[in-house]
């Protein structure tokens, strides 16, 4: 095989979605009239599937291709995975919300292919100019989505504050990359490591602190979440299901790759970051939320927390800890689908509401969807023998075996102060007096809630595929 | 001193001067002026250095066409800094500090520089071809795929850039190019005898 058909080989899903989001513009462009979706978002669905199924066709084992910038391994194919998924359910969500808020543009669905192209780029990436590029194509497809809804002034205003403080967290990973760069003479992930195998000078450090409040931002971790809240609010709903789902899966998927590739040599430096995002992030979560009453804001540090404990696995900095890193992406990914699924199932007299209050009496007046989100919320609360318990157990495990002790016994409490606002929910859909009635969601999203739903409640009885996937793509990291 | 020694002081003096003024001139147009001045000192730069191409897009890219339109942005923005400024005084302590821990950041981390002994890439005969030509073997081959990956993220800007503001207002008069080429001599242009003392 020439090196040029072997590269095109390995980054096939990525080719097909460069290709088929260009196609998709022009079909949008030239089709003329009113610029609204048509069958765009169907054709996207269909682009992002095929992408997904290619994953599984693949050559297997790894492979660095395009001249070291682009790697092809387990690890990469199970995290594109998420995202992919991440992204096609947000664009089944997105289909009625859309259509009912006048904002069914034909760019939306391009913008989601652009922004899943960009984070399989980031999850592959394998030098340092890569993960900037990814990173940047994935973000302003991002920025621009947050502000989809131009006409609404939160959603704007949302869109504004997530581009400033992106821009923020862009200038300062560069900033990390450029140290990097300087002292080790290289872009390579490979080559930065070699340049860790000696006792990493200040200069490497400080890339490194660089390096990881720029992804920390990305992630949303504290201290670099202040954007969360007010972004999950203001942008579009299937915008933040999207956000917290693909966008989520792809950052934690290059931290962890960075780390484990690029700064092997440099653990007890890496881990003191790591360690100290995870403790803040799982305490702001589990505090800050408890006085929410805007369920997306909820969500919002619901994922901060939610991202803290993911960490958690990875401070470990062990095969186990990134197995269950991945086996927590895997399940947080089903849940926060699910929820959102809920939320955008929210809708009174023909407007979308999102307050807490308004799932008051849930049960009698929707049996089924206040199960569902309930199944959800008690599996985000880690409940037993919820899915969102396993995700949490093998993070904390590993934790525990890489002698951390303090930190899991730290997010054991953090969960424990989370419970409290996950359980009000179920207490307000359960025991308080019924609001007005919501209208029949669209089958879709129904869909979406009912499956998650389902995979979460029996996720218990057959873990086996999920856990067996996750060992073998982390492993392909050592 | 030698001549480029002399040239690199007074490029770097200029820039530095600039570079200051920027922050400092009260009028925001007189600031973007700086800020080209110290793009054209650091392209001078670039060609001491021998990077004579770099030198060529920083002047092409950064002061024919960002600098530019951070001119018209300033000019029909119309923003009003002495009200941005009021709060300067307010947040000095808090930049100076910030300031302050990014400068010994970088003082350490410069004094932390060690040769990592890693020799720059040298594979192929650089004195035989120009930097352009140097550049355009490897940007289209080696580094293909990042290429068109910045591609990719140009053509996510211009997207975003009209989502976010294109507006098809009802009742605009727009250019109708179809119609200006259908426009034939008779149906444009009409002959009138006009009569002597009475007009059209």
């Amino acid at each position: 095989m020439t090196p040029i058909a072997f590269a095109f080989a390995h980054s096939l899903p990525e080719i097909l979605l460069a290709a088929g989001a260009l196609v998709l513009l022009m079909l949008g462009v030239f089709r003329g009239g009113d610029g609204r979706d048509w069958i765009i978002s169907e054709l996207a669905i269909a682009l992002l599937g095929a992408a997904f199924l290619l994953l599984f066709f693949e050559i297997k084992g790894s492979a660095v291709v395009w001249d070291g910038a682009f790697i092809d391994d387990p690890f990469g194919r199970f995290m594109k995975g998420l995202v992919l998924i991440g992204a096609i359910v947000s664009l089944i969500l997105s289909l009625d919300f859309m259509r009912r808020e006048g904002i069914d543009l034909f760019e939306f669905p391009v913008l989601v292919v652009i922004a899943a192209l960009g984070m399989l780029m980031l999850v592959s990436a394998q030098n340092l100019i890569a993960l900037y590029l990814g990173l940047e194509l994935m973000s302003l497809a991002l920025y621009v989505m947050a502000a989809f809804h131009r006409g609404n002034v939160r959603a704007s205003e949302a869109g504004l504050k997530y581009f400033a403080l992106g821009a923020l967290s862009s200038g300062m990973l560069l900033y990390g990359a450029s140290l990097l760069y300087g002292f080790t003479g290289t872009v390579s992930f490979a080559g930065i490591a070699q340049a860790f195998q000696a006792k990493p000078s200040l200069g490497l450090v400080f890339g490194i602190v660089f390096m990881l409040a720029g992804l920390s931002f990305k992630m949303s971790v504290v201290p670099f979440h202040m954007w969360t809240p007010d972004v999950y609010e203001g942008a579009p709903t299937p915008v933040t299901a999207f956000f917290a789902s693909a966008a989520k899966m792809a950052a934690v998927a290059i931290t962890v790759r960075l780390v484990m590739t690029a700064f092997p040599g440099a653990a007890p430096q890496w881990r003191q970051i790591v360690v100290f995002t995870a403790i803040l992030s799982m305490a702001i979560g589990a505090f800050a939320a408890i006085g929410q009453t805007n369920i997306k804001r909820l969500m919002a540090y619901s994922s901060i927390g939610h991202m803290g404990f993911a960490l958690v696995g990875l401070a470990s900095g062990t095969e186990t800890g990134v197995q269950g890193v991945m086996i927590y992406m895997a399940i947080y990914l089903v849940m926060t689908l699910g929820t959102f699924a809920a939320i955008l199932s929210m809708r009174i007299t023909g407007t979308y509401v999102e307050n807490i209050g308004d799932l008051a009496g849930l049960a009698r007046t929707n049996g089924p969807m206040a199960f569902f989100l309930g199944a959800m919320m008690l599996s985000l609360a880690g409940i037993p023998p919820l899915a969102g318990f396993f995700a949490k157990w093998y993070v904390f495990n590993a934790a525990i075996q890489a002698g951390l002790y303090p930190l899991a016994v730290i997010g054991v409490l953090a969960s424990a102060v989370a419970c409290f606002y996950y359980l009000r929910i179920v207490k307000i859909m359960y025991f308080d007096e019924a609001a007005p009635k919501f209208e029949t969601a669209s089958p879709a999203v129904t869909a979406v809630l009912a499956v998650s739903s389902l995979l979460t409640v029996f996720f218990a009885l057959w873990p086996g595929p999920l856990v067996s996937a996750a060992g073998a793509a982390a492993k392909s990291l050592f | 001193m030698s001549l480029p020694a002399a040239f690199f002081y007074l490029f770097s003096a200029l820039m530095l001067v600039s570079a200051l003024m920027v922050i400092f001139a009260r009028n925001p147009v007189h600031s973007v002026l700086f800020l080209i001045l110290a793009f054209v000192n650091a392209s001078g730069l670039f060609v001491l250095l021998g990077a004579e191409f770099l030198a060529m897009i920083l002047v092409v890219v950064y002061v024919g066409a960002v600098a530019v339109l951070f001119l018209f942005v300033v000019m029909m923005l119309d923003v009003d800094f002495a009200e941005l400024k009021q709060g300067f005084m307010h947040n000095l302590p808090l930049g100076l500090l910030i300031g302050a821990v990014a400068i010994v950041e970088l003082v350490l981390a410069v004094g932390g520089w060690t040769d990592a002994g890693v020799t720059p890439m040298r594979n192929m005969p650089i004195e035989a071809m120009t930097n352009t030509e140097a550049l355009g073997l490897v940007l289209y081959t080696k580094y293909f795929y990042l290429f068109q990956a910045a591609g990719l993220v140009l053509l996510t800007a211009m997207i975003g850039a009209i989502v976010l503001t294109l507006q098809h207002r009802p009742g605009v008069k727009r250019q109708s190019i179809e119609a200006q080429n259908a426009r034939t001599p008779a149906g444009a242009v009409e002959l009138r005898k006009a009569p002597s003392r009475a007009g059209v």
